[in-house]
């Protein structure tokens, strides 16, 4: 099953191998990870996607929860949540193709950032299903080069964690 | 005042209470060793990295306080990785100091540099790289106290040249704070009272002691509790001295080479108490028919303990004193409804004591040919409650296990988590360090006793009289006994070919060696062994095919197991 795992640990060096050693020890592959500083610059937040058996991701949640740099963990898991990824495609455009690329940029609301005689560099965001969707319209087209930022994720209503 | 970092790391260990250190110097520690001989501190000079971990974990074990071990960059590091892992594995409080190459040569592959933090990962409950001198005060300072609190281990402090030789004002912490590190200590009353209820409607209570209770120093509370509801003990390897074995609610050790009555208590149970334990596969065997009758109550300080292997019914997170303390408050306070507990519970401890009865542990003894258990049970009756035992790993592990009474807590040391061969003689030297007047001995195979026989000159230099007994049966003999049992005595690689002259080799050292062939030798030996003045090794000559048994199968059930051969 798929698992999204925010982490909020010292913002400090080494700490995202001791993150990503409990998932690697146990032969687990991270689908994605994303990490940055948060309000408090000394507090780093990495969000993870993952999937695999539930007991042993309950094992993994509970070894980040010990681990002497780690402040909190969120699993995601059965939860309400907004989710969002951004991604950037170089795809081919020529004079052929150049409208119709246009075309499906403005339906998935994305934005040329870049554009030459032969290209254009496409930004969107959104769910990683909206992000499925648009590289596989624009696939025929020729994508040249793409880059997915993995997901973050908030849990819905008016909770938050402060300090972060 | 201005000091350097190698004099700052020596000003704390002292204000941390550090008497005696176990080491090995080296290029990148040599500041520190210099300025260790300005330092009341005790320096103990192993002759393998591994065995100044392994010492400063027999220290650990025996005294209950923060062994310290340090060694140099690259190869003395990678040296203590198993000795590290050793304590890791059993949760025993070290605090490892390593050299490491000047910080502008980190990451160059220069001489004697190893990646020592991402090594010792995962196998250390914390570690550091100190990159400012400014920052080691408060770096051994919570190194410390991750160490000794929570669920204990080992935390490394991996120390580059260029800051130890730097200087800065030297204030030591008085606390530590540390937001992503907070041990729960007081167990949840509520969980506490719903345990209380649990114990007080079960009419086939076992209460299944670990490690834990040793590292908490709760054999006290856990005494107090098992009596008042009068429930039997079962101890884990790790417990074995937690309990006194010779106690009418005693069990003995449970699991693979566990006695036959405490299985079949634990199968039959209804109810389970799991203290400071940790569902350890050699414990469990099969998980599917373990304890299948059983609800599980799990106490124990670390969450990731619990549900790990088996399901629990009420889990209470933990520091075990604690937990135990308020358990035995609150049903102390319901007398009337103990004593019928107690009342209704008089069938299942005459069940118990019919398996005792039917299969206590034994042996065939033998007039010709001495039999190593028999060695093991004269030791017993030769040496006071208060001597402390360590083992190597293998079947004279079991047989320690099986057949020494133990009585006081910190006087069994044993690799149990890891297996470790050739733990024994280095963490027998580093009790006898903490205790120069109890009697230690090790006990051990002749194949585990040859990783770290280099040890014998650490105790004849430092005048630590370990004496070390060797159960010579001239194999591997644990996985010896697999191969008999499991691979149609195949006897691959187990045999152990070349005859060692054991007494002779004491001798090279400086060290007595003494030998018995015959069983009327044994007493002898032991007797003579044990009244030498210094190391003494005594060689025994026993069965060489004896197993241990009862034995469980690996992946069978407790009910399952092999009485005889």
């Amino acid at each position: 099953m798929k698992h999204i795992i925010s982490v909020l640990v010292e913002n400090e060096f080494g700490v995202l191998s001791r993150v990503v050693g409990l998932f690697s020890g146990r032969g687990f592959n991270i689908e994605s990870l994303s990490v940055a500083p948060t309000l408090d610059p000394t507090i780093s937040r990495i969000t993870i996607a993952t999937s695999g058996d539930d007991q042993i991701l309950e094992q993994i949640t509970k070894q980040l929860n010990k681990l002497i740099d780690t402040i909190k963990i969120i699993d995601f898991t059965g939860q309400d949540f907004v989710e969002r990824e951004m991604s950037l495609i170089k795809v081919t455009a020529e004079d052929n193709t150049r409208a119709e690329v246009l075309r499906i940029v403005d339906i998935f609301r994305g934005k040329i950032v870049d554009v030459t005689p032969r290209s254009f560099t496409i930004e969107v965001t959104g769910s990683p299903t909206k992000i499925d969707a648009i590289i596989e319209l624009l696939r025929p087209m020729g994508i040249k080069e793409l880059v997915r930022s993995g997901p973050v994720v908030l849990g819905r209503g008016p909770k938050g964690w402060k300090g972060a | 005042m201005k000091k350097t970092g190698s004099q700052i790391l020596l000003e704390c260990l002292t204000l941390e209470g550090v008497d005696t250190i176990f080491g090995y110097p080296g290029g990148t520690v040599i500041n520190i060793y210099d300025d260790l001989m300005d330092s009341p501190i005790k320096h103990i000079l192993t002759r393998h990295e591994q065995a100044a971990v392994h010492a400063a974990d027999g220290y650990a074990r025996a005294t209950g306080k923060v062994g310290v071990a340090l060694a140099t960059s690259g190869p003395g590091a990678t040296n203590t990785i198993t000795g590290i892992a050793t304590a890791y594995m059993d949760s025993i409080p070290l605090v490892i100091i390593t050299g490491q190459v000047p910080t502008a040569l980190i990451g160059n592959d220069a001489f004697q540099e190893a990646d020592v933090i991402g090594i010792t990962r995962p196998v250390t409950k914390h570690n550091y790289l100190v990159k400012d001198v400014k920052d080691l005060a408060r770096i051994l300072k919570q190194a410390f106290y991750i160490a000794r609190t929570g669920r204990p281990g080992p935390v490394l402090v991996d120390l580059p040249k260029d800051v130890q030789m730097a200087t800065a004002e030297f204030s030591y912490p008085d606390t530590v704070e540390l937001r992503g590190y907070k041990p729960t200590f007081s167990g949840n009353a509520r969980q506490v009272e719903k345990a209380a209820k649990m114990i007080l409607a079960a009419r086939k209570p076992v209460i299944y002691v670990g490690g834990g209770v040793v590292l908490s120093n709760s054999s006290d509370e856990l005494k107090q509790f098992a009596e008042l509801v009068q429930a039997p003990v079962t101890t884990t390897l790790m417990a074995m001295s937690s309990f006194p074995k010779k106690h009418p609610l005693s069990l003995g050790m449970l699991g693979m080479h566990g006695t036959y009555y405490a299985n079949m208590a634990v199968t039959n149970s209804d109810l389970l108490i799991a203290v400071g334990a940790r569902f350890d596969d050699r414990v469990t065997g099969k998980i599917a028919t373990f304890a299948p009758h059983a609800k599980i109550i799990h106490i124990d300080i670390d969450p990731t303990s619990i549900k790990k292997n088996v399901r629990v019914d009420l889990p209470i997170v933990g520091d075990l004193k604690d937990v135990l303390q308020t358990l035995v408050k609150k049903l102390g306070e319901r007398q009337e409804l103990i004593a019928a507990m107690v009342d209704e519970t008089t069938g299942w401890r005459k069940e118990i004591d019919n398996w005792k009865e039917q299969h206590p542990m034994s042996y065939t003894a033998s007039k010709t040919i001495i039999k190593p258990q028999y060695v093991i049970e004269k030791i017993r009756e030769l040496t006071n409650d208060d001597a402390i035992i360590t083992t190597e790993v293998g079947q004279h592990q079991m047989w320690t296990a099986q057949f020494f009474d133990f009585s006081q807590p910190r006087t069994f040391l044993s690799s149990g988590g890891l297996g470790t061969m050739g733990y024994g003689l280095p963490a027998a030297l580093g009790a006898q360090a903490a205790f120069p007047e109890r009697q230690v001995i090790d006990v051990s195979g002749d194949g585990s006793f040859q990783m770290n026989s280099q040890e014998l000159a650490t105790l004849v230099q430092y005048r630590l009289p370990v004496k070390i007994v060797i159960l010579n049966n001239n194999f591997l003999g644990m996985v010896r006994q697999w191969q008999q049992l499991f691979f149609h005595k195949r006897y691959s690689q187990t045999c152990m070919e070349l005859p060692i002259d054991f007494v002779k080799l004491a001798e090279a050292y400086g060290a007595t060696g003494l030998r018995a062939t015959t069983p009327d030798e044994v007493e002898n030996v032991i007797r003579k062994g044990l009244e030498t003045p210094g190391p003494v090794i005594m060689e025994f000559k026993v069965a060489r095919e004896e197993n241990v048994l009862p034995m469980v199968p690996a992946g069978a059930g407790l009910n399952e197991m092999v009485l005889a051969s």
